[in-house]
């Protein structure tokens, strides 16, 4: 084979396969991961023993510890979520389960990756500058975010806001890609209605950002014209307005939270409908409720500038739609339910971590709807009800659906098996360390306790619910210590597992149907598509499972 | 490097390379979007920016707008010329294209010489600040354009990947159009 | 729910806790609702020896009722939301009051001064009050506040009352509030400001008339001694 005769390098860092690609984002985000963990493992020990000597980090600045928590929440939703949920589960599976041998970009995918490594590896650069990286919070509101004077992190700001364009443009060229894809090169035979809905999330994820990032954008430039040639596009002193930011952020904002879930809700899909043997309970209702909930993202955003200054009457149009987005919402996670009726359900490890999504993000979506009425935000708004509840719908989306899809597609990735054990294992720590952190944070925040405060003793009122705060503090050490057994186990299987063959989980979808893992140009002959993704135990084939290129031959034997 | 078999498919019905133009412009949109609406409501709430926007000269803009729309016209050419398969004539007309890019950008860096002599620099004040950013943006545009019709030129010079032509002269319009939304904002409303 | 642990201190306190009641109770149910459908059905349909799968493709008009009703419920739902949280955001933020009394409320990095006016009841004449970090007012007055930031965001927040509002740069943004229950209480600085965000606390003293009356005497001797 000619890939034999490539060398290492080229191989695998300067790769146009789409899977090698994937994979360089799986693992990048992976890396980065383990950078916000520990981010986050420096504030919640500086929040249950302030000022304290803490092993590893030290004692815990108010400077870094704003800085800690600003680039815990960049780095989680763009440095994580995007590039392993969109980028690498994306990458790997677009071409693979429309039966096409690469993406139509090969070489602008490569490039896309690479953009994407020069930010990743900006913003953790922006720690080592003089002045420290920045401290703003992840939402980086001006004048804060704008003046080296207010921030004290002249540098570390410019750099952070490069980082972030430069990431939403490797994005912009990655979503391209992947819509142009989908589109465009799906297998003979397989129309609309036969992609499997994880491709079809990916793809509506991708055009939400590719609708919403712009804005943004022409914010970032904005923003670094602010802070590094003294602009004034966000101060009121020279006629600017720095509530035009939070516009442009949060119009980018809210629909970023639904291209982070729905490839999330994607990838459950797909694991729910395999591991219950089950065809997916209304396909079109999935697929409409996801469009709907799509287009209705463009019109919250304000939501989260109730009490920012803006026009009080806003907020009453604001509340509406934002709470008629839990209409398509809710009726998604009924769908989801309804198709384990009448199943025979395996729980496996992916599908235990799908079913732990469906179960804990139903909790962060009752949750928002406290903060999307504006009269319960009014108290609610920058409490830690707030941080609970969007870590109740950004962990099942960037922690919870991630491990699912990497268990999911482990053996196709790397053609050996992970151990079920310590998959279980590892599992169950995790969900409950997981609730042990958030519901006293949900607590506090009922209490009133506000974010961002890296110490409580200046609050009387909050200073006495200490208890609360180790216990959380607590949960989160044990949990990190439980990722080192998924970490053993992904590497460990990964070179001594069980083989895998080509189709371990008995699933329908083409990338099935090649061997694990698939080589360079996927299918030895390209497939052609017979029927849609989800026929699970049809009453007329003989097996409980029937891949989508199977020839229909099979129907007259039965 | 051998084309992959995906790109040559064309499920949707329209070619690969197309498809993908069409979602970049409707990503540039979004961008130049934002940045236009947020400079709109800014004006509409500053009345004393109609002052400062009279210092722009009105008369450079439209030598600009007319030799912007006459490379279009040159691009629609090449288009012509590469669906009958005249690579040669193709490169030609994107050669004037590349032209009118060129003196855009010369007449562009006259008019911004005169403008920061005379003390209106990106800082004056928030108008000269949107001015400079939403015409920089767009000039980038253009060098971008030129640099991409230079190396289709090349190309179809050689009778080799044609259907390229047309792509980048659907980019090019695009960069008119924003334009003609730039000179009305930046230049007539005073 | 709120109110047990936080008390509530003023006259639109116990309107937004009941809100949040409303919503709690209604989310409440279709949450523990769903919840239960979801476990049940993982354990009737667990994996069992000899059973297969039934094919279900969704489009069973008795089984998608399933779907449709509680989809018509909750827009029900969302209804009465929708309408108790604007009812209490109009009352909040949309309506002032007639005041008894101005203060004035300036934020900057990383300490809160408070104007109060003086014994003459008027801001800004020669008697007023400034305070830094200790905010004095009486029950039963109404108040409006006028909320200014010199420098970055800010946000004045006060969980007594349930009341928060951000700080602006060149604004003055004017709100109101009640205070009903005397005591000493948390103000926060809600929106990160900095470095000092989490040092910019202030305290907030609720006072009974004759208490206010004594604090304002105090007042104006330190202020008398001081000219």
């Amino acid at each position: 084979m000619a890939s034999q005769n490539e060398n290492f390098f080229l191989k695998y860092f300067w790769s146009t396969d789409h899977k090698i690609i994937a994979l360089q984002y799986m693992f990048t985000g992976m890396a980065m991961a383990l950078i916000g963990g520990y981010f986050a493992y420096a504030f919640r020990m500086q929040l249950a023993f302030p000022g304290a000597e803490i092993p590893l980090v030290g004692v815990v600045t108010p400077h870094e510890y704003n800085a800690f928590v600003t680039n815990h929440g960049t780095i989680m939703i763009f440095w994580v979520a995007m590039p392993v949920l969109i980028a690498a589960f994306g990458n790997y599976l677009i071409p693979l389960m429309i039966g096409a041998d690469d993406m139509v970009f090969p070489r602008l995918n490569r490039l896309s990756y690479q953009i994407f490594l020069l930010s990743a590896i900006i913003l953790v650069a922006s720690f080592f500058v003089p002045g420290g990286g920045f401290g703003g919070a992840w939402t980086a509101y001006p004048p804060l975010s704008a003046d080296g004077a207010y921030n004290l992190t002249p540098l570390g700001a410019s750099m952070w806001v490069t980082a972030v364009a430069l990431e939403f443009v490797a994005f912009l060229m990655g979503g391209i890609n992947f819509i142009t894809t989908a589109m465009n090169s799906r297998a003979p035979g397989m129309k609309a209605f036969d992609v499997p809905i994880v491709i079809w999330f990916i793809v509506i994820a991708s055009i939400l950002f590719m609708a919403s990032v712009g804005p943004l954008i022409a914010g970032a430039i904005m923003l670094l014209f602010d802070q590094q040639i003294g602009t004034g596009y966000f101060d009121a002193r020279t006629g600017g307005d720095p509530v035009l930011y939070q516009h442009l952020f949060w119009f980018f904002g809210h629909p970023e939270v639904y291209v982070v879930l729905l490839p999330a809700l994607g990838i459950v899909a797909e694991i729910i409908t395999v591991f219950s043997r089950k065809k997916l309970f209304a396909y079109k209702i999935v697929l409409y409720t996801a469009i709907a909930t799509g287009v209705l993202s463009f019109f919250v955003w304000a939501h989260h500038q109730f009490i920012a200054g803006i026009d009080p009457r806003m907020a009453n149009i604001f509340t509406v739609t934002t709470v008629l987005i839990s209409i398509p919402i809710a009726e998604m996670c009924f769908v989801y339910i309804a198709t384990l009726y009448g199943g025979s359900i395996r729980f496996t490890v992916p599908m235990l971590w799908a079913l732990a999504f469906m179960a804990e993000f139903l909790i962060g979506g009752v949750t928002g709807i406290f903060l999307g009425a504006s009269g319960a935000d009014i108290y609610f708004h920058d409490t830690y009800f707030v941080l609970a509840h969007f870590h109740y719908t950004f962990f099942p989306i960037a922690i919870i659906a991630v491990f699912a899809g990497i268990t999911y597609w482990f053996p196709k990735m790397f053609g050996r098996m992970m151990s079920e054990t310590a998959g279980k294992v590892h599992f169950w720590i995790t969900i409950l360390t997981f609730n042990g952190i958030f519901i006293p944070l949900f607590v506090l925040g009922a209490w009133g306790q506000h974010r961002r405060i890296y110490s409580y003793e200046h609050f009387p009122d909050l200073w006495e619910l200490q208890p609360l705060r180790i216990f959380a503090t607590t949960c989160l050490v044990i949990m990190l210590l439980a990722q080192v057994i998924f970490l053993v186990n992904f590497f460990v299987s990964m070179l001594r597992g069980k083989k895998a063959g080509n189709n371990p989980w008995r699933a329908n979808t083409l990338e099935w149907t090649v061997p694990s893992p698939p080589p360079h140009g996927n299918f030895e002959t390209l497939p052609v598509v017979h029927r849609g993704p989800y026929e699970y135990s049809h009453p007329d084939h003989d097996e409980d499972f029937w891949p989508q290129d199977a020839a229909p031959a099979a129907e007259s034997a039965s | 490097m051998m084309k992959p078999v995906a790109t040559t498919r064309s499920a949707a019905g329209i070619s690969t390379g197309m498809l993908a133009v069409w979602w970049l412009l409707a990503s540039e949109i979004v961008i130049f979007g934002g940045l236009l609406a947020s400079y709109i409501m800014h004006r509409l709430a500053h009345p004393e920016w109609a002052e400062y926007a009279s210092h722009t000269n009105t008369w450079i803009g439209t030598l600009n707008t007319f030799v912007l729309l006459s490379s279009s016209l040159s691009a629609v050419l090449a288009h012509h010329a590469a669906e009958k398969g005249d690579g040669k004539k193709a490169a030609k007309y994107l050669l004037v294209t590349i032209g009118g890019a060129l003196t855009f950008l010369v007449v562009k860096s006259i008019e911004w010489s005169i403008e920061i002599h005379h003390g209106y620099t990106i800082t004056a004040n928030g108008f000269w600040a949107f001015y400079y950013v939403a015409a920089g943006i767009h000039a980038s545009h253009v060098i971008v354009g030129a640099i991409v019709m230079g190396w289709v030129a090349w190309y179809a010079n050689q009778n080799r990947e044609l259907q390229r032509v047309e792509m980048v002269g659907v980019y090019w319009h695009f960069v008119d159009i924003v334009w003609i939304f730039l000179f009305p904002l930046l230049y007539i409303a005073k | 729910m709120i109110e047990q642990y936080v008390v509530q201190a003023s006259t639109y306190a116990a309107d937004i806790d009941n809100v949040i009641l409303l919503i709690a109770v209604l989310t409440g149910f279709w949450f523990f609702a769903a919840q239960g459908m979801f476990f049940w059905l993982l354990f009737r349909f667990r994996e069992r020896p000899g059973h297969k799968a039934e094919y279900v493709t969704g489009d069973e008009p008795d089984l998608k009722r399933w779907i449709n009703i509680p989809h018509i419920l909750i827009i029900i739902c969302d209804v009465f939301i929708v309408a108790a949280a604007i009812m209490v955001w109009v009352n909040v933020k949309q309506t002032l009051p007639e005041a008894d009394r101005t203060i004035r409320i300036v934020a900057q990095q990383w300490a809160w001064t408070f104007v109060h006016p003086g014994p003459d009841g008027q801001l800004d004449t020669d008697d007023d009050i400034t305070m830094i970090d200790e905010l004095h007012v009486e029950v039963g007055q109404v108040y409006h506040y006028q909320l200014e930031s010199t420098d970055v965001l800010h946000d004045f927040s006060v969980p007594v009352f349930r009341l928060k509002q951000d700080a602006i740069p060149g604004r003055r943004i004017v709100g109101w509030f009640e205070p009903t229950l005397p005591g000493h209480y948390d103000i926060q600085c809600a929106e990160m400001c900095g470095i000092g965000h989490g040092l910019m606390g202030a305290r907030l003293f609720v006072e009974t008339p004759e208490q206010h009356a004594q604090w304002m005497r105090d007042r104006g001797e330190i202020l008398a001694r001081a000219h």
